[in-house]
């Protein structure tokens, strides 16, 4: 496993940095924020990615997708968070193309994974149902009526959820909570009769939903992957999606901390550029290694899930822990080296420290993965 | 069977035949190890320790990517990759440590002249010669540059006159690299030169010097009125700052690489630690404010050992991130004492006696030894410097 892209997969991160710096920079999403759009993200910049074929990076050639990889999608996630280009890549290129590539069956790939490539489907991932991410303690009840499941329940922060056509919910077939076995994994039309969607307005301004479900009808061919080895699979889905968010995340440290040096070296107080001062110095340069330690981990993390390596788990871990604790770092440090203008509503800055806590929440924190790390290590 | 496999299975069948069966994985554990730093007054409480050595030496692979000429091995990058595999496959010891091999031989090949090769690597590569670092004095740590131990040029040679501080092993080394003023004071990164001094030369002399932790391998080295050929200058006169600095890189990532391989490969696990002194309760350490922190520290090394993996596989850009391992290399180090100590209680913090079992005693020696790593080969803050100004670009005051 070699810690460096590929020529290709570079072509592709350059591709996504010239695209995010023209068509969607930071005006874009501040625009967006301030027209109380509905669902946060622009058709006509989703067209253009679709465009680009990144949907269908993860999708194999026979059902129109290039099958390029994870760095793949991973690099482009990393250059668009840069700007804060908002999309549904994640929730659909990520999340959908790769659970319905890796555990639909035929009729659900053939049904799904071209109208993922060509941008007429959008997905969400529905797993959480409180205030913190933890797969186990599911609830949501899927009971078994002939040759359906009843599902009744509340998920709770959907990402893309405001906005997604079919929803993978995770539910409970049997066990209680707090088990991992008994869960099934379920596709689910958006607009399947009893299911409801409730925009969240988050500090972040992404798109992101609670979705009801009261008595939601749902055949047994909408099963994804084996009924009942659904904590399975979703724990293997939920960790390409943590590699992916991480990235997504370290492409905002990047931004966040090129702007502060970039202020670094402008801004003059007492006659000075205050990039001169050691007491800020320092602190940059342990920002630094931070994110030089986060790009490793990443990295890491992506190739491992190319390849399908039995470390997959621990450093899905290690790079959403190792992303969360630098963009933390990262945010706080921003605004208060911008000093006053950082908490101004008209500087950019400010939108990286709320894009960070909430993303820091998406699939598990920091806490939530170091005791996982800690798991897995065998202590 | 292409070049590499011949080259294999020669290795192979070499390292079979002259390996001695103590310097392998599996040795008999009564033989006593020696830590082999080899020199003119070594001594060997194994003897396959010295043959082990003499094998290696003769053969130049104890730096086998230096030319055949000076007494290497001449390897490609491709048989050196051979050669350290079949060595890990019978669990081969290394058979020499050395400042020699680590600091000066690289600056040597860069900027040492013909005769001087000739001279030297031979000697470093088969560790018949034993080298120090003189660089640190009294009056100049962090500002190195302002050192003031002088060499008088008068003819044929220089007349040394000074005092170094923090020479590792002055005591039982044979030669010393150092770094002697020979020019003005001012501007004071320009009258420095680089010069190779005989510790057997009439008016050296060293004293030890005692650590926090104990003993230690620290030394001072005096000099006073040594007489130093002219030969054994490297480099152009005046211009040793260039060459102090390239050393000064070896020496980082040497520092870095070492400190965390030490912590990686050692018996003393924080783990294992944690779980004798604290409890453990299916498989995991009992208390949950030391697991997680812990495992936040784990978390960190690992992203620091594929963040080094990262540098190799990017071709290291070699100053710009030896400041970076050496820094959190070091820091890291200090850290995960820290946490052994903390996690040991009473029983890390004990000093002597028969109370206490070696493993704890031994680790509140290492705990304070630890302090001295972010300060040797400059400090934290020099190298948080470093980053600020020549990685991140940002303004001198």
């Amino acid at each position: 496993m070699k810690l460096v892209l590929t020529e290709d997969e570079q072509f592709l991160k350059d591709t996504a940095k010239s695209f995010a710096d023209e068509r969607a920079p930071i005006t874009h999403f501040r625009a967006l924020r301030d027209s109380n759009d509905p669902i946060l993200w622009d058709k006509e910049i989703w067209c253009e990615m679709v465009k680009l074929g990144w949907p269908g990076i993860l999708i194999p050639e026979e059902y129109g997708g290039s099958n390029f990889g994870i760095t793949g999608i991973g690099v482009i996630l990393n250059e668009c968070a840069k700007t804060l280009t908002p999309s549904p890549l994640f929730a659909t290129g990520v999340l959908g193309a790769y659970a319905i590539t890796n555990f639909g069956t035929d009729e659900q790939k053939q049904n799904f994974l071209p109208k993922i490539v060509s941008g007429d489907l959008t997905t969400a991932l529905a797993i959480d149902e409180s205030s913190h991410h933890n797969p186990k303690e599911t609830e949501m009840i899927a009971k078994k009526e002939g040759e359906s499941f009843i599902v009744n329940g509340k998920k709770t922060f959907v990402v893309d959820g405001a906005s997604a056509d079919l929803f993978i919910v995770l539910a409970r077939t049997s066990g209680n909570k707090g088990d991992m076995t008994g869960l099934t994994l379920f596709l689910v039309d958006s607009n399947t009769k009893g299911v409801e969607k409730i925009k969240l307005e988050m500090a972040d301004s992404r798109n992101y939903a609670n979705i009801n479900f009261d008595n939601v009808e749902i055949c047994n061919s909408n099963i994804l992957g084996d009924a009942e080895a659904g904590g399975e699979t979703v724990e293997d889905i939920l960790d390409v999606g943590r590699i992916a968010i991480a990235s997504e995340m370290l492409g905002n440290a990047e931004a966040a901390f090129d702007a502060t040096l970039d202020y670094l070296k402008q801004r003059k107080q007492f006659g000075v550029l205050i990039g001169s001062f050691q007491a800020l110095q320092h602190r940059a340069a342990e920002m630094f290694c931070e994110l030089e330690l986060t790009k490793s981990s990443v990295m890491a993390a992506m190739k491992a899930a190319e390849e399908g390596s039995n470390e997959l788990q621990r450093l899905s871990s290690l790079a959403k822990t190792m992303a969360g604790e630098t963009l933390h770092l990262v945010s706080n440090e921003a605004i208060q080296m911008h000093g006053g203008i950082g908490v101004t509503d008209e500087y950019d800055i400010g939108f990286f420290l709320k894009r960070a806590r909430v993303a820091e929440q998406i699939f598990g924190s920091s806490k939530y993965h170091t005791e996982r790390y800690a798991n897995l290590s065998g202590f | 069977m292409s070049n590499l496999d011949t080259f294999r299975e020669d290795t192979k069948k070499w390292l079979d035949e002259n390996c001695p069966p103590s310097m392998r994985s599996g040795a008999d554990p009564d033989i006593p190890v020696d830590e082999v730093w080899g020199g003119r007054n070594a001594e060997y409480k194994n003897p396959e320790s010295k043959l082990w050595l003499d094998r290696m030496g003769e053969k130049g692979w104890t730096m086998p990517t230096i030319p055949a000429e000076y007494g290497g091995g001449g390897l490609t990058k491709d048989q050196v990759k051979i050669l350290n595999e079949e060595m890990f496959f019978i669990g081969a010891k290394a058979p020499l440590l050395s400042f020699g091999i680590w600091m000066l031989a690289p600056v040597l090949l860069e900027y040492g002249s013909e005769e001087q090769k000739k001279e030297h690597l031979p000697k470093i590569i088969k560790g018949e010669i034993r080298w120090c670092q003189g660089y640190s004095e009294p009056g100049s740590g962090s500002d190195l540059a302002s050192l003031g131990t002088k060499a008088e040029d008068v003819g044929d040679s220089f007349i040394v006159n000074g005092q170094k501080v923090w020479t590792s092993y002055a005591d039982k080394a044979d030669w010393i690299f150092a770094l002697v003023r020979t020019g003005a004071k001012e501007p004071k990164h320009d009258g420095i030169s680089f010069l190779l001094i005989d510790m057997e030369s009439k008016g050296v002399s060293t004293k030890p010097i005692t650590l926090i932790s104990g003993k230690s391998p620290f030394c001072e080295t005096f000099f006073d009125n040594v007489e130093v050929p002219k030969g054994n200058l490297i480099g152009d006169l005046n211009a040793g700052w260039t060459i102090a600095k390239k050393l000064l890189q070896h020496e980082r990532a040497f520092i870095s690489n070492f400190g965390l391989a030490a912590g990686m490969g050692s018996n003393r696990d924080i783990v294992s630690i944690a779980k004798k002194h604290l409890g453990e309760e299916n498989g995991k350490i009992k208390n949950s404010f030391y697991r997680s922190e812990i495992s936040s520290h784990k978390i960190k090394e690992h992203a620091f050992g594929l963040t080094l993996k990262r540098a190799g596989d990017e071709g290291g850009k070699a100053s710009a991130t030896a400041s970076m391992f050496k820094l959190y290399g070091t820091e890291h180090n200090k850290k995960r004492h820290e946490l052994m100590v903390a996690a040991s209680g009473v029983n890390g913090v004990a000093w002597d006696g028969d109370e206490f079992d070696d493993g704890d005693k031994n680790l509140t020696r290492a705990w304070l030894r630890t302090k001295g790593n972010s300060i040797e080969g400059g400090t934290s803050e020099v190298q948080l410097n470093v980053i600020s100004k020549r990685v991140l670009g940002l303004p001198t005051q």
